[in-house]
């Protein structure tokens, strides 16, 4: 499609391509054809197309990201009994199996799409593309993908979302940035679910977790949140809001962006299909 | 695992190449990997030897050449080595940094054999 638009090349990597020329003949007679293009390529490119239909649509795409049962789905629901007047949301489950998490958020009085991936760990920007059909993107101001539990495979794969969160629960332990780094690295916003229980255990340092989020290198705001008690919802709500605000600021202004995980070249092709 | 659909659609990539190219075979491929683009080497190796059967690439040879981790300080301006999980300035140790390589999930390279009728010559 468009493996000469230069959209993998970046600071890092663009002494790789200039020297040398594009054939060169081995001893034996092969041919060595040097590539270099982003192994997803045809996920990263769907997932741009998905970015389009958002943005034409004006609405703000958040996806979430954690191990399972870190607090996803209820952080969904107590977020939509919360705001459910000021914005019209949709959800797309992204679970292994069940029907479960989309008929949680469909109690609410919210359209969910439920994609059940059967052996893939994580969704696809083709998945998406796929639940997008089913949907009515005109009545929405925010679309949450509810990515499958998991703190690994999920980043390698850019949806077309706006935004990246990244939920660690105080379950967990407070070294998970440290052990995950990818995923952490990748988000927008970290959200330390189930405050309520820390009183319950002793070794989990908030601190620390906010110390190993900061040694990735991310300025993302950490958020101390629980979905039982409303710790820090005000937060992590006047964020969204911010949020909804800067997208709708960017259309007026024909932009877009990308989440965290996507490096510079993804941008400069973003760019340059416009 | 991931390592799966990614070999795949690394896969998918290699055959179109082989095809423009009118390759019969494909004998190496060449791959670049950063420890934070979130894929394992050795997991993807596992996965290629599964991936591959049938594919132009049945017998290729999956070489991973690990990049290493470089980070720019925003404060500072100094580039430094760095480490998965600690990715601050190693002048002034602020954290905000920009990674200038470390995340890439690149194909390189793709060896392969041409078809005979093909008179391989590359005019280019
Ligand atoms: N105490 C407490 N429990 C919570 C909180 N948030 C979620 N839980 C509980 O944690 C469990 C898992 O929550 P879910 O919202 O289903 O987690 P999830 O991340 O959606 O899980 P998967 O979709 O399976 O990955 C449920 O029993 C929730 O009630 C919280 O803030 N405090
Ligand atoms: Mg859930
Ligand atoms: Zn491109
Ligand atoms: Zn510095």
């Amino acid at each position: 499609m468009c493996d000469t638009c230069g959209c993998n090349i970046t600071d890092g990597n663009r002494h790789l391509i200039e020297e040398g020329g594009k054939h060169a003949h081995t001893d034996d007679g092969s041919v060595a054809v040097e590539v270099l293009q982003n192994l997803l390529n045809a996920n990263d490119h769907q997932a741009a197309h998905n970015r389009e239909h958002f943005d034409r649509h004006q609405l703000l795409t958040i996806n979430l990201m954690s191990s399972p049962g870190s607090g996803k789905t209820r952080l969904l629901e107590t977020t939509i009994d919360t705001i459910k007047k000021r914005y019209r949301m949709g959800v797309i489950e992204g679970d292994l199996e069940t029907e479960n998490d989309a008929q949680r958020i469909r109690q609410k009085g919210v359209e969910a799409v439920q994609i059940t991936t059967g052996t893939a760990c994580h969704l696809d920007a083709h998945m998406i593309h796929h639940a997008l059909h089913q949907m009515n993107l005109d009545e929405l101001d925010i679309l949450f993908i509810e990515n499958v539990g998991n703190l690994v495979c999920p980043a390698s794969f850019d949806l077309g979302q706006h935004l990246n969160i990244t939920l660690l629960s105080v379950t967990e332990g407070d070294d998970k940035p440290a052990k995950y780094p990818v995923i952490f690295r990748a988000a927008d916003h970290v959200l330390i679910t189930k405050s309520d229980l820390l009183v319950m255990l002793d070794d989990f340092n908030t601190e620390k977790a906010e110390q190993a989020v900061r040694h990735l290198a991310v300025e993302a705001p950490v958020t101390l949140i629980s979905a039982k008690n409303g710790e820090g919802f005000e937060t992590w709500l006047t964020w969204l809001d911010e949020q909804v605000q800067k997208q709708a600021e960017r259309r007026a202004k024909g932009e877009t962006t990308n989440p965290k995980l996507q490096t510079e070249g993804i941008h400069m092709h973003a760019q340059d299909t416009r | 695992m991931h390592e799966l659909s990614i070999c795949q659609a690394m896969l998918t990539q290699v055959e179109e190449i082989a095809q423009r190219e009118h390759a019969s075979q494909v004998t190496r491929i060449l791959i670049r990997i950063g420890p934070l683009s979130g894929v394992v080497p050795e997991l993807l190796q596992q996965a290629f030897t599964i991936a591959r059967a049938g594919s132009v690439a049945a017998s290729a040879e999956l070489e991973t050449e690990l990049q290493s981790i470089r980070v720019r300080c925003q404060q500072c301006g100094a580039e430094c080595d760095a480490e998965t999980n600690r990715l601050i300035c190693c002048e002034c140790g602020d954290f905000r940094t920009q990674l200038i390589s470390g995340d890439e999930l690149l194909l390189a390279s793709v060896e392969l054999t041409r078809e005979p009728e093909e008179e391989g010559t590359g005019d280019d």
